[in-house]
């Protein structure tokens, strides 16, 4: 997961920087399947593997990409981007050094059972406002889309 | 001793740090706008590892603590955090196809309108 990370920054080919992402985004699902969540398992394959990367694939191929495979690959701000997120990562392993007592270090209950129906009852219940709104914001974003792609508004 | 072996809560939260970490340098160093988009797409996943792990976690709390098989509202915001990232994607690709209708280019030193 980590290596398919660090391909998506550092390939020149934006395709293969999208093959890396789904890559990563599949191990991530596994992970998800580790801790005992199926249904965000597998609303992460269908929607992220599946609907979010044909999108970027179809994108890419929409612009052109042989202009930007002469350039260089990083920006004149590199250097400084990395020292930020050198001292960013120094600030997680701080937080995490300091704040390894809070966690018990017992393992995680196994948990068996109806995952699904559950996160179900749970988001039709307890979320129904915010599923709601979810759904206000998704109609939001595809007029935003539709308006910025369309040629002439 | 034998907990040692056995995967953790930290051990994800290391996981989600590093590929938060990934994603910031993805963004601050690439010159490509879709790349740039990806590398945002690993720091929403970042965020969501960590939800569903610490849904994980509430879970093996016991009930009376607020825990329980049923505590599942990580997972319920990770699903939210998709949604965001899917709509997130939508918008930031069709503000990409108009910005390379006008320039030509997905390059993003040279969106530079706004700067004086």
């Amino acid at each position: 997961m980590v290596i398919g990370g660090i391909m998506v920054i550092t390939r020149k080919n934006p395709v293969h920087s999208a093959l890396a992402l789904i890559a990563t985004l599949l191990a991530q699902a596994s992970v998800y399947l580790m801790l005992y969540a199926p249904f965000v398992a597998g609303v992460q394959v269908i929607l992220y593997a599946g609907g979010i990367m044909v999108l970027f694939l179809f994108v890419i191929m929409l612009v052109s990409i042989d202009r930007s495979m002469k350039e260089r690959t990083f920006n004149s701000q590199r250097v400084v981007g990395v020292i930020a997120a050198t001292a960013l990562g120094g600030l997680f392993i701080a937080v995490y050094v300091n704040g390894k007592n809070i966690f018990p270090e017992g393992v995680p209950a196994i948990v068996e059972g109806d995952n699904t129906q559950n996160v179900a009852s749970l988001l039709y219940g307890q979320y129904m406002f915010s599923f709601e709104i979810a759904s206000l914001l998704l109609l939001v974003a595809i007029i935003g889309a539709v308006v910025m792609a369309k040629k002439r508004i | 001793m034998q907990t040692m072996l056995h995967i953790t809560t930290l051990h994800y939260l290391v996981l989600g740090a590093a590929l938060f970490l990934l994603g910031v340098i993805g963004v601050l160093t690439r010159r490509n706008v879709v790349i740039v988009l990806m590398s945002i797409e690993l720091i929403l996943n970042a965020v969501n590892l960590n939800l569903v792990a610490f849904s994980h976690y509430w879970q093996g709390i016991p009930a009376r603590f607020g825990g329980g098989p049923l505590a599942l509202h990580g997972q319920i915001f990770s699903i939210f955090v998709i949604t965001d990232a899917a709509a997130e994607a939508a918008v930031g690709l069709g503000i990409l196809i108009a910005f390379f209708r006008n320039k030509e280019t997905v390059n993003i030193d040279e969106v530079n309108l706004l700067k004086w």
